[in-house]
């Protein structure tokens, strides 16, 4: 218990969500402060190659085994998982149309690449091992959660399709597949796993001293954005839909923890499993649905997503979760 | 001295980033000579306003596809453009321009 709170204390006390914060506040009170869409973008593609090529160079140092394969199968399979019981609760909670259910569905079975990144930073931060593996698992789990929203909606009988394009199809999952970040992600990972040791050695100034400050950075956009969404999307949030934003990261992780104890993850493994499982999409999924479901509205997936379930992973399910990966891990 | 000018279609398309690849491979498909494509600054809808400062992803920018055509390829362009775009968000108009080098279009 002591060792929960600390965690938590020095969670929400860290720079990170402090900065996050910051730009929450920053945003919710009209201020003109703003991060340029170039240094953004320029900061996201940093974060995915660094946390990509550590991870990469560390699997290249400790070597790879049975839990890898066995991680990257329990996320794919709780990718597909999640998005049933999210359209389950939001169909019986909530007032939303079955499009807008599965939506925002899909967007809580896949995973938030930052909240990742921010409970890697959080895992170093408390001295717990990363097996570094755990970035292909997040790769893993960006797209299953889509297909099984769609086959939800499909089987529903309450969806429209009309005589046009959309739903699912072999373009769409190429686009939600390769898109950048993933690609950046798995090629840094690979560059990483190449290079191993020496390979680390060499960029480490880049991609290992800065990461901290980039991070924090990065947090104060995303605060922003987060504030902004919340600002002008928030009154399409209905009571049930904004607490499901907070219980199902709950729900999910609870299910991850009992996966991630099955399978014999060590409790850094184990706390990435259950922060991704717990992570909603705001980046690949958003996009995939504009173009797979345009009916459903961004206004709620995107607001909940970006403006309900990321603050709330960021500052109080992170150290949970940690606290969760050391109950389950394998010492 | 004037200088001559020839009418013609101008297609404006007015759509929300992701799908812009779509179009633009469906204009490719279609013959479409040439194209522009300019990003949407801010601006508001049936859904609300929008930033595009404010957003983390292409899911919720809009961009804007200009492209001048012939009359008489004006339908032969507009149905499919239609057809594709027509569950998104976004808006499309034809208005008439008047160019100066009329080969190019």
């Amino acid at each position: 218990m002591e060792n929960a709170l600390s965690l938590a204390a020095g969670n929400l006390l860290s720079p990170m969500v402090l900065f996050f914060a910051l730009g929450m506040l920053a945003a919710l009170v009209k201020s003109d402060l703003s991060v340029p869409e170039a240094i953004a973008k320029g900061m996201a593609l940093y974060l995915m190659l660094a946390i990509g090529f550590k991870g990469g160079a560390a699997v290249s140092d400790h070597g790879l085994d049975a839990t890898l394969v066995l991680a990257l199968l329990a996320g794919a399979v709780l990718s597909f998982l999640f998005p049933a019981i999210a359209y389950f609760l939001l169909r019986a909670s909530t007032k939303l149309s079955a499009v807008d259910a599965a939506a925002v569905s899909a967007h809580y079975g896949s995973i938030s690449i930052v909240t990742f990144v921010a409970a890697s930073s959080a895992l170093q931060s408390a001295g717990i091992a990363d097996p570094g593996y755990m970035v292909a698992v997040a790769a893993v789990m960006e797209s299953p959660a889509i297909i099984s929203a769609l086959y939800l909606l499909a089987r529903s009988g309450e969806w429209d399709r009309g005589d046009t394009k959309g739903g699912f199809s072999t373009d769409l999952m190429r686009e939600v597949v390769l898109n950048g970040s993933v690609v950046l992600l798995i090629g840094a990972f690979v560059v990483g796993l190449v290079t191993g040791k020496e390979g680390f050695a060499a960029i480490a100034p880049f991609i290992d001293a800065p990461f901290k400050g980039v991070l924090c950075l990065f947090l104060l956009d995303m605060g922003l954005v987060a504030g902004r969404g919340l600002r002008q999307g928030g009154s399409a949030l209905g009571g049930g839909t904004v607490l499901f934003g907070l219980y199902m990261p709950l729900i999910s992780a609870v299910i991850a923890t009992v996966f991630a104890f099955a399978i014999g993850l060590s409790p850094g493994g184990a706390a990435l499993l259950i922060t991704l499982a717990a992570s909603a999409s705001y980046i690949a999924v958003p996009a995939a649905m504009r173009l797979a479901l345009p009916e459903a509205r961004p206004a709620i997936y995107l607001t909940l997503s970006l403006g309900v379930t990321f603050p709330f992973n960021l500052t109080i399910g992170i150290p949970l979760y940690i606290v969760l990966g050391q109950l389950a891990g394998a010492p | 001295m004037t200088l001559a000018t020839f009418h013609k279609k101008r297609l404006d398309i007015v759509v929300e980033a992701p799908v812009l690849n779509r179009l633009l491979d469906l204009l490719d498909d279609l013959a479409v000579t040439g194209y522009t494509v300019l990003p949407a600054l801010a601006g508001r809808g049936a859904e609300g306003a929008w930033r595009r400062a404010g957003m983390v992803s292409d899911a919720g920018r809009m961009v804007v596809v200009m492209c001048i055509l012939d009359e008489a390829r004006i339908d032969d362009v507009l149905q499919p453009v239609y057809e594709l775009v027509r569950r998104q968000i976004g808006i499309v108009t034809v208005s008439d321009v008047a160019v100066i080098r009329p080969d190019h279009f």
